[in-house]
């Protein structure tokens, strides 16, 4: 797009002017576009490297190469003792993993796509969340579990859930939702030399899709904060807060605010628990307005956790009440137009924009 | 004869195996018995742990033609039938007895090891009221235990006794509360297997998991403190009493949900043979005991565990506290095939039943099984029949259970076997156990004391150990917690 690759050039100039600014934009000066894909198996491959600890386990993850190839070419490398490809047994296989980092070990577990973790919730939340807890400190589990997650492309009801704000809600869990390469590289690897059981949600409609990377990402120790949010696009006029691939659909729409006068931040949230309040606070304190964007179901989602957070600290900074975008409030469609109206779109997130500005829809915006 | 006796004809060798520590046999059927039983355990046959629901001790009238030693007539007691039940119960009918003999290669080493391992091992593989009623001319070099070894076990059971008692006093009181799940009369299950293990073997266990974790080693006053919920318990209160943990003692809980040990036991086992093969440390040979119940065993990850303990040959016992009874389900209401052992060779491991009232026994079973799963040849699956002679919880009425089978199991104490035999075998005197009777019983008191005396944990305690990571930010390029990093938590780090 037109956009894109005027702001490319935007800061590549900068770069050599303010050698400081060009660090804010996300489309910074880069060296290489990878796909999330390449950057999750590269952060795989990374950390099983330097520890000979983190070992992978899940269906078809060795000799298949990985469902959707995020394992690829691991098997050959580390052999089937660190790379184990289990029987269909999610909740056997992942009480097996949470042994496991019970002891030390770091265990990647892969779930097809969290739906399936439903399988195996009661390891994730009871042996695992819980256990450092419950042990008073003896006992922490440094497990990863990743897999795709939230709405894919026509897989029906069962197949497309988001599972951020069931996870986000128990303690003891760190969860995270990468949206770039850049993010799926940091975060992953943050996650697992994390010493706490971490849920790391992907999303695979994003998997093939490539971004730019810096050098300083590429490096094998490179590795984000957990419980930070990122700041995608400087704004003014109004917050909009998003996680996964509705962070694509937030710049998106933000461009197209742009030209009508509203310019919006667009915060990526990267970690849903810990949630980064502080920063969504600041920035509703600057812009005033708040417009959460996610792809799960609306009622106790992650927007009404950041919804509740802004009321109780920003209340007084509020000019318009807070908008929530979330997926409409019914189990996935599976026809093609249904299931586009079930998620949330560019549009979508315009409009709600807009009436946070009290601007009114669809007619042209005042200055 | 009862009823009972024609159904111990066709369990016999089930339960036979139980009493052979070395081969692993697995189910016989009942023709093929008498059969087999001079091929494989000749020139001795022996009697056996009774099968499920007969009481012990095994007199055997129908087992006169096998060359034994240990002929049955001399046995007075009449097996009675456990309840009135029991004679139309699935169990105790010949079940399809498709001869199924389980691996071919233990046959093999059957046949080969047995014979010599029976003899020297013949005069120890009994029930112990057989041994008490054994003419005294088998010397003592046959015992299964020496005097120390027999007063560690009194003392361990006794422990566990006295401090589920004093555990339902102190509840009844009102110094604990929640659920309290109390392993009176399962003590044998628990001493015999886990008094075998080093420290860095890790149990896994249920919520009825007290007696598990004073067996490994944690304290008494530890446990009584967690279970008041004072800041001196093993957890520090914050898990209770289905919930111990010890890192030291290589307990790992604790879980309230059934089955939800077995695949962290599992993975535990994993952890094992992972640090030996990949991590090579060549010594690692620790092992993991798992321990559930009857419920347990209809539960879908049970066999999930079963199967990938199997696949992996992880060394894991998976240890079955079959006491009849989930709360109000009689086991034989929940299940299709009662026989638990049975399902261990359904995935490719040796299935054991044992009785569960006799230390000796289960101790025996155990040595084998510990001993497989240290030596790398797989995982075993040992039921133990045992019995809990308190209700499933302090809050449970109890009112389901037949009161002639709770008699019949409180005679079975496992606690008065042992005393009865090593008085018998002048292993102790009545005053060295009375001695430790009397020890247990201060040890009890203390730990009463000391929890009363502690402090309950402090406001600032339960915001505490969420996360290992202080401040949930992750760790950073260096290794180090971000949080520790000064620009991090000043904000100028860059994110």
């Amino acid at each position: 797009m037109l956009a894109i690759a005027r702001q490319r050039m935007l800061g590549q100039s900068f770069k050599k002017i303010l050698p400081a600014v060009s660090v804010l934009r996300s489309y910074s000066s880069a060296a290489k576009q990878i796909t999330v894909r390449e950057a999750l198996n590269s952060a795989l491959d990374e950390e099983m490297s330097a520890d000979p600890k983190v070992f992978l386990m899940g269906e078809e993850v060795g000799e298949y190469q990985g469902a959707y190839k995020i394992t690829k070419g691991l098997l050959e490398k580390y052999g089937p003792e660190r790379v184990l490809d289990t029987p269909i047994t999610e909740a056997g296989f992942t009480g097996i993993g949470v042994g496991a980092a019970y002891y030390g070990l770091k265990p990647v577990v892969e779930f097809m796509t969290f739906n399936f973790s439903m399988q195996a919730i009661d390891h994730i939340i009871n042996s695992a969340a819980k256990s450092n807890y419950m042990s008073a400190g003896q006992i922490s589990v440094p497990i990863v579990f990743r897999g795709p997650n939230g709405a894919a492309a026509g897989v029906g009801a069962q197949h497309s859930q988001c599972y951020a704000a069931w996870y986000a809600s128990c303690p003891g869990l760190k969860v995270l939702s990468p949206y770039n390469s850049e993010d799926a590289r940091g975060l992953l690897k943050a996650a697992i030399r994390d010493p706490d059981p971490v849920v790391f949600l992907e999303n695979e409609l994003l998997y093939g899709e490539s971004f730019p990377v810096s050098d300083e990402v590429l490096d094998s120790s490179f590795c984000l904060p957990i419980g930070k949010a990122k700041i995608e696009r400087e704004g003014k006029d109004a917050t909009i807060t998003a996680f996964s691939k509705m962070v694509g659909y937030a710049l998106k729409a933000a461009e197209m605010l742009e030209k009508d006068g509203i310019c919006a931040e667009v915060i990526n949230l990267r970690s849903i628990r810990p949630l980064d309040r502080a920063t969504i606070n600041a920035s509703v304190r600057k812009t005033n307005r708040l417009i959460t964007v996610e792809e799960g179901f609306p009622q106790h989602g992650v927007g009404a956790e950041i919804c509740a957070s802004v009321v109780e600290e920003s209340f007084s900074y509020l000019d318009a009440p807070v908008e929530r975008i979330a997926g409409a409030d019914v189990p996935m469609p599976y026809a093609a137009n249904l299931e586009r109206m079930a998620v949330p779109q560019v549009e979508d997130i315009v409009r709600a924009a807009k009436r946070a500005c009290y601007r009114s829809v669809p007619l042209a915006a005042t200055a | 004869m009862s009823l009972s006796h024609h159904h111990l004809n066709t369990n016999i060798l089930p339960t036979l195996s139980a009493t052979i520590p070395t081969p692993f046999p697995l189910v016989f059927s009942a023709p093929i018995v008498s059969f087999l039983s001079f091929i494989f355990y000749s020139p001795l046959s022996l009697p056996s742990s009774p099968p499920i629901f007969s009481p012990f001790p095994s007199s055997l009238p129908t087992r006169k033609k096998m060359a034994t030693a240990f002929s049955p007539s001399k046995f007075a007691a009449q097996p009675f039938p456990l309840n009135t039940t029991s004679q139309n119960n699935p169990l105790t009918i010949p079940t399809t007895a498709s001869p199924f003999l389980g691996s071919t290669r233990k046959l093999i080493r059957l046949s080969s090891s047995s014979n010599l391992n029976i003899r020297r091992r013949s005069g120890t593989v009994v029930a112990v009221s057989d041994v008490v009623k054994e003419n005294k001319s088998k010397s003592t070099l046959n015992l299964l235990i020496t005097k120390e070894e027999g007063l560690e076990l009194y003392e361990d059971m006794v422990l566990g006794r006295a401090f589920e008692d004093m555990c339902a006093q102190m509840y009844y009181r009102g110094k604990m509360f929640g659920f309290v799940h109390l392993y009176n009369g399962q003590e044998a299950i628990s001493t015999g297997f886990i008094k075998l293990l080093k420290q860095q073997d890790s149990v896994v266990s249920t919520y009825r998991d007290h007696v598990h974790a004073l067996s490994k080693g944690v304290s008494a006053r530890a446990v009584m403190s967690e279970l008041f919920g004072k800041t001196t318990g093993c957890c520090r209160g914050q898990g209770g009493s289905m919930h111990m943990f010890s890192r030291e003692h290589n307990v790992l809980g604790g879980f309230a949900f059934i089955g939800e040990g077995i695949p962290v036991a599992t993975g535990a086992a994993f952890t094992s043979k992972y640090k030996r093969e990949v991590l090579k440390e060549a010594d690692c040979d620790h092992v993991t005991l798992a321990f559930f119940g009857d419920g347990t065993c209809n539960n879908g990850q049970f066999f999930e565990c079963l199967n990938m303990a199997a696949l992996w040959k992880l060394p894991i016992v998976f240890v079955v506290e079959n006491n009849l009874w989930a709360i109000g389900m009689s086991h034989l209401r929940a299940t299709s095939d009662p026989q638990i052992y049975k399902k261990g060779p359904a995935f490719g491991m040796p299935g054991v039943h044992v009785n569960g009232m006799d230390v000796l026994k289960v101790r025996e079973v155990a040595k084998e099984a510990i001993g497989r799963a240290r030596r790398g040849e797989g995982p075993t699956l040992v039921e133990c029949e045992t019995y809990r002679f308190r209700g499933h919880s302090l809050a449970d009425p109890d009112e389901l259970r037949d009161p002639a089978e709770k008699a019949h199991y409180a005679a079975r104490d496992p606690i008065t076997a042992l005393k009865k035999y090593l008085i018998e075998n002048s292993l102790a005197s009545e005053a060295d156990l009375k001695a430790i009777d009397k020890k247990i019983d201060e040890v009890v008191e203390e730990a009463v004391e000391f929890a009363d005396e502690s402090p309950v944990p402090p406001r600032s305690q339960l915001l505490e150990n969420v996360f290992a990571d202080p401040k949930g930010f992750g760790i950073g390029p260096d290794g180090q917690y971000r949080c520790e990093d000064p620009k991090f938590t000043e904000g100028t780090a860059q994110v």
